[in-house]
This record gives C-alpha cells, structure tokens and sequence, in this order.
C-alpha cells in the first residue's frame, strides 16, 4: 500500500486519497493511459492485471471515467483512477483496452451511457442501446421524453449492428474509421436472442468455418432495464429492491453488497446476529444457484433429469427462505443496518435437516452425472481458460478459480461473518470445462461447511442497527465488493450527501464471463458452444442491467 | 350462473375469482345459438385443446426462474397436459411472457408472436410483463407487454410463485373451453411493421 502510494507521488500525483485499502488519484486526461501503462506494466513487481470495474461518470461540469484497478496477486489493494474528459461536447480518453482485456466491453458501455469516446478503441459500437437511440441516458441533462425514443416495432437492421466505428491516433494524426464486424465472405449464425438453450435472451453472431467457431460477436441489451439510471431517482432502501433483480440467482449476496456499501460509509455498526444470518443466507443462496446452474449445464449436455434433480434440491431452500423472509426466488434479507425480522422459529431445524440431506445428493449428483463417461468424454479437453487470460478479461469466481487464480473475497477481504469461519477457497488448475463444472459442487460442499459453523452459533441480540428515517450518505464515492455465486459483485455509489445517490454503478460478474466465451468458443466445435456458456454460467439480466 | 361446461377437474368453480367475467364472456359467445352438433364438436375439441396447452420456451428474466420451477419436480405442469414446451413458436400454443420487455426486445417478441400459428394465446407472467413492474420509471423498458401484442391471462406477482402460474394456466384453460372451436375471435390488429427478415430471428 505504502510502496504503491510513494510510486505514485513520484509519478506527479501529490493528492493520492486513502479510504481503507483503496487509493484515489485524480489524473488528467492526456496522463491517463501513462499512469495505467505504469500500473500495469511498468511496476516492478506485482502489476495491476487486473480491471475491476471502469464507472463512466458524469461529474456536473464535465465526462469522464473511474477506473478500479488491482494487482491480481493482491485483489484486496485497489486503486483508483479518476479521470475526466475535458471537453463536455466532444468527450474523448485514451483507450486501455491493450492493457486488459476487459477494458473492451467497459469502454463500450461508458460510450453508450455517457458518449464517451475512446481513442484507438478498435469497436466504439453501442454495447446496450439500439444504434439508433437517442442521446446518452446517464447523462444528467439526458432528454428522457419517450417521444424521442419510442418502442420500436422493427428489429435493428443487421448491417447496422456490424458497423464499428473507431477514432486512431496514427503518428499524431486522428483517423476516424468504420470497419465491418464481419467480413463479407464470413458465414454468420444468429444465435439467440430467443433460444432454448441461451439461458436468456442473450444473442450472439458467431462466424463459422464448417463446424469450427472462427468469432463471436455478442450482441447485448435485450433485457436492458436501465436500472443504473433508476437508482439515481431512488432512495437508498429502494435500491435495494432493484439489486434483486439484477442476478436474481444471487440476489441476496447483491443486496448484501448494496448494503455494505451504505454501511460503510455511514459508518453504522451492524449487530453480529445480522452479520451471521446474512452470511447462512448468502451461502444458502449460493448453493441454490449453483445447484440450478449444475442442472442448467447438465440439460444443456442432454441430462434433463440432471435439471429435475437440481430443481428438487433448490426447493428445500426456496422452502427455508420462504419461511423467514416470505419471499422464495427474492429472498430479500438484508436491509441497511441489518436484517429486515428475525428468522422463523423452524429456521435452524430446517437447515440441519437440510445439510445432511444436501451431502447425500451431493454424492449421488457425482455418482449420476460426474462419473458418467459420457459427460466426462465431452467436458474433457474443451473450454481451455488460461489463468493470465482470465484476469485479463476480469472473470472472477467459480469460472476463473478454475484456472487456478486465487480471487475468494470471502478469503481475501472478509466481510460479515467470513472471518470467523473455516472453509477452503476451491481452486482447481486446469482451466478446463470439466473443471468449471466439478468445481461449483464442491463449492456447494464448502458453503455448506460455512452453514453449518454457524447455525448452532449465531449470537443473540437484535437483528437490525437503528437507522435514520431518511437515510442520506455522505459526500464521496464508496466501492465494495463481495462474492456472490458468479464472481465479484461490486458496488460504486458516488454521493452528494442527498437521500438519493448521485451515480450507481454495479459491477457484473456475468458481462466479463462473456468475454471469456469469446475467449474460449474460438476454434471449438459449434456443437460445444451451449455446453462452454453453461460452464460458465452467466446471468443475462446481470450482464445487461 | 354456473357455465356447467367450462369445469376444470382439478378446482372447484367457486374457487376462481373472475367468473363474472368468463359468464359474461360466454353468454356474448352463445347470442345467437350455438348449432348443437358443431357445439358439441367444438365442445370435444376444446377438451382436448385445454388438456395439452404446449407452451413456447421463452424466459427473458427473474419471472423465467419460477417457471422453470413450474416446470420441474414439485409443481409439475405435466400433470395439466402443459409439459411440452416447444423451441420454437412455429409449434407452441401459448407464450408464457416471463419477464422484463425492454425496447429492443419487443419487436423480437412481437416476430415470435406472429411466428405462432392460430388460435394462439399470451400470458403475461409477473409485474413487468404486465406493466412494467419495478422498472416503470426506465426509459428503456415497454410499460406492458400488452402495448405490443393482445394478452390473455395476466399472472401478477414479482415474481409469481409457482402457484400463481398454475392458477393462471387453469385460467387459460377455462377461456380456451368456452371459445367456439370453429368460430374462433379475430385476432386484433398489431402494430405495423414494414420490413421482414432483417435481423435478430435465432429460431425460425
Ligand atoms: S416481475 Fe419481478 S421477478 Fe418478474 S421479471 Fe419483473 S422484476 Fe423479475
């Protein structure tokens, strides 16, 4: 931390903020992509690989970029970048998609929400919006009449979707170009956005060559809800009730980082029983998610029964959920502050049947699907992720602890009641398809040594901190992050000290897991494509927000 | 009134909550007499139509989850004949709309509708599908995917449990046994739209 905040001094940057383990700089537009190279590959020693998040911003009096950078070795240390573009008319910055990978699909998301352009960004298409919407929605002066941009009744025209304009910077001088997507003599498949197996309405252009897949091109925003922009019109509980929806297969954990993130900045002490019952829910969640996921990839190999199996097993805990919290997919147990009630008299008791009975399906799932020859025959050798590529594209959980990067927030950077418990963060090396798969059970076998710690243990008290009436968060910009059940979910909420924040940015682990599709589909077979999706297991509504 | 013919075996008639709605559906059905043999036939046909609804695989979001549970071990849709869901619209009879529309999504909802063959039906799953739900206050989301296409059930909720779904399947099935079979009612007109097959159609 220490060594980090010297160097950046000594790069010309004397107000270097320092908020627990994160450091703010301000820098200038044309230091920018300087201070990212340094970062990234310039420091002698364990360089910043890793992007977490890039918030387009619209400060008031002009554009411009938040950049959470970490070094992969040390996820906990974050540094932040903030720049600002410094003409409001024609926002311009420096592209870092050469350094991360992942920099690609942010930069395009600043463009589409902000009309951020960045210089030698090879694809400024929009990433969620049609290409014929209308301004910039987060934009604060946004016109958001629905006359402007009213429902369209014809799909967006092919060739427009495959034109991607770019601004270079060649030995001082600007070009702007537009290049194809695809090249005339390529043979695209439309995949999706309605489809079976798409787990949702995601849709990819993918160029084949025979049976081998050359290129995929995703194609989001079918499911945009525009929630970003919503938060900004909401009170912080109200908030709440949109991270639900966002991955709906965790939405707990999401709540819990919203949550969090207030929290923290309000500086409100949290009673332990609260830190305890948040974390049984979180795990349970994500053995819920999991478990669909397992099926959703096993249906999509063929084994339908697979998908039963892991729908009978959810139930017991949609079961449990309903119980306490009354709702069974939106749990909806956190508020600000703590817990919304207590936990039904039966909660315990449901949950110590349900951990030996969870272990035995465990066993029989390995028996039924994990051995099954077949299955192993077609996950093997396939879906090769390797470790640098995955944090380069910024692909965390399940998916990428599969090639072997250790990246746990529970591990790394424990919150509620993380600490206090033992488990192993599942890492396997290979980063191969049988292992994305193989490792989401045993994540279920860890959450449920997590569970079961603490069952027998939470502490008495009452379940929730007093809160104002009106919650108002200080002035700042608050980040956090926490593991739900597809990788780090993170937060930014930027307040001006009203009831209602200023920016809300959400991290979605799902976005950067299509990069890794891309990654991995190339050169596979087409028939394989569903089956490396479902090993990743990405939530569309997540992705498009 | 009891309309004797719309029973569903499964629940009592007294136990749906609109049947003043379906009454008055019926009697405007049977104004002018009904011929008692293409009565009858219709009357067989339909028994058969409402007992093996084949609903389209279409899920979008949050709403789609709670279907899948519909359609797995506990609330078991087989047991109403409305298991084989299809891939594709070309061979479905009802769109079970789960989720948010947004507005590039709505003209491929809209192709997906025209794509099924007559008589078809829509149901609107949860909040969003029916007005927008949590998300009315975004500019990029349909208020309603009524707006769009002519619904037949609504199902509220966000999202609606699994017993929700199977009251409005029951529901369903009770509107497609009163329809006269050979005189079935005109489907509204949609919203123009000029230029077919130029994009996004994965499944056609
Ligand atoms: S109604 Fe609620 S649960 Fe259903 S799709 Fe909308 S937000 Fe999700």
């Amino acid at each position: 931390m220490e060594t980090v905040k010297k160097e950046l001094q000594s790069l010309g940057f004397t107000d270097v903020k320092q908020a627990d383990n994160r450091l703010t700089v301000t820098v200038p537009q044309d230091k920018l992509y300087g201070v990212a190279r340094y970062l990234r590959r310039e420091r002698p020693e364990q360089p910043f690989d890793f992007l977490i998040d890039l918030v387009g911003m619209d400060f008031g009096d002009a554009l411009g970029a938040i950049y959470h950078l970490s070094p992969s070795q040390n996820p906990s240390l974050v540094v932040t970048l903030e720049a600002r573009a410094d003409s409001r008319e024609q926002p311009e910055l420096f592209s870092v998609c050469d350094l991360w990978d992942v920099a690609q699909v942010y930069e395009r998301e600043a463009y589409d929400f902000f009309g951020i352009r960045f210089i030698n960004h090879p694809d400024m298409r929009r990433i969620f919006l049609r290409s014929d919407w209308n301004g910039f929605p987060l934009r604060k002066d946004y016109n958001a009449d629905p006359a402007l941009n009213p429902v369209p009744l014809e799909n967006e025209h092919i060739p427009d979707m495959e034109r991607m304009p770019s601004i270079t910077l060649k030995m001082g001088e600007r070009v702007e170009e537009v290049r194809q997507a695809f090249d005339k003599d390529e043979y695209v498949v439309n995949f999706g956005p309605q489809h079976p197996a798409m787990h949702g309405v995601l849709h990819l252009r993918v160029s084949l060559d025979g049976e081998v897949v050359k290129k995929v091109d995703p194609v989001f925003g079918y499911i945009h809800r525009g929630i970003e922009k919503m938060c900004e019109s909401y009170t912080y509980p109200q908030i709440l009730h949109l991270t639900d929806r966002l991955d709906y297969l965790s939405g707990t954990m999401n709540r819990h980082a919203v949550c969090l993130c207030c929290e923290n900045a309000l500086a409100l002490e949290v009673p332990e029983r609260a830190h305890y019952l948040r974390t049984i829910f979180d795990e349970l969640t994500r053995i819920a998610s999991h478990l669909l996921g397992w099926g959703c990839m096993c249906m999509d190999m063929g084994s339908i029964t697979a998908f039963v199996y892991g729908m009978r097993d959810r139930e017991k805990i949609m079961d449990i959920f309903e119980e306490t919290a009354g709702g069974r997919l939106m749990a909806s147990y956190s508020v600000i502050g703590g817990v919304p009630c207590d936990v039904h008299p039966n909660f315990q008791k449901r949950i110590k049947e349900f951990i030996p009975y969870m272990r035995k399906m465990l066993k029989e799932h390995h028996l039924l699907f994990t051995n099954n020859p077949i299955a192993r025959g077609r996950m093997k050798d396939v879906g090769y992720l390797s470790q640098e590529k995955a944090i380069s594209l910024g692909a965390t959980g399940p998916s990428s602890r599969a090639s072997g990067w250790h990246n746990d927030l529970r591990k790394i950077a424990p919150y509620a009641a993380y600490g206090k418990v033992n488990f192993d963060e599942v890492l396997r090396t290979e980063g191969l398809t049988f292992d994305r798969y193989v490792i989401r059970l045993d994540e279920i076998e860890q959450s449920l040594r997590i569970i079961e710690q603490l069952v027998d243990n939470i502490p008495e008290g009452a379940h929730a901190a007093k809160t104002k009436a009106i919650i108002r968060l200080p002035e700042g910009e608050f980040f956090q992050r926490v593991e739900n059940a597809r990788g780090q979910f993170g937060v930014h909420i930027s307040s001006k000290g009203d009831k209602t924040p200023y920016r809300v940015k959400f991290r979605s682990p799902s976005l950067v897991l299509v990069g890794a599709l891309k990654a991995i589909a190339t050169e596979a077979k087409v028939a394989d494509l569903i089956m490396l999706g479902a090993s990743l297991d990405y939530v569309i509504p997540c992705i498009d927000r | 009134m009891e309309v004797k013919s719309i029973r569903i075996p499964n629940m009592k008639y007294e136990d749906f909550n609109d049947n003043e709605y379906l009454e008055e559906y019926v009697t405007e059905l049977r104004k002018n007499g009904v011929n008692i043999f293409v009565g009858k036939l219709s009357d067989v046909i339909n028994w058969g139509r409402s007992n093996s609804v084949w609903p389209l695989t279409f899920a979008t979001s949050c709403c789609g989850i709670e279907f899948m549970c519909v359609g797995a071990a506990r609330t078991d849709f087989a047991r109403f004949g409305w298991e084989v869901t299809r891939n594709s619209p070309r061979q479905a009879d009802v769109i079970f709309v789960c989720g948010t529309i947004v507005h590039k999504m709505a003209p491929v909802l809209k192709r997906l509708y025209e794509q099924m063959a007559e008589p078809r039906y829509v149901m609107a799953i949860g909040n969003c599908a029916i007005c927008g739900g949590p998300f009315k206050n975004s500019y990029h989301v349909v208020k309603g995917v009524d707006e769009i296409i002519p619904v037949d059930v609504f199902v509220p909720g966000c999202p609606p449990r699994p017993d929700a779904f199977l009251y409005g399947m029951m529901q369903m099935a009770r509107k497609i046994k009163v329809q006269n079979f050979f005189k079935l009612p005109q489907q509204p007109q949609l919203p123009h739209s000029s230029t077919p097959n130029t994009a996004a159609d994965g499944n056609s």
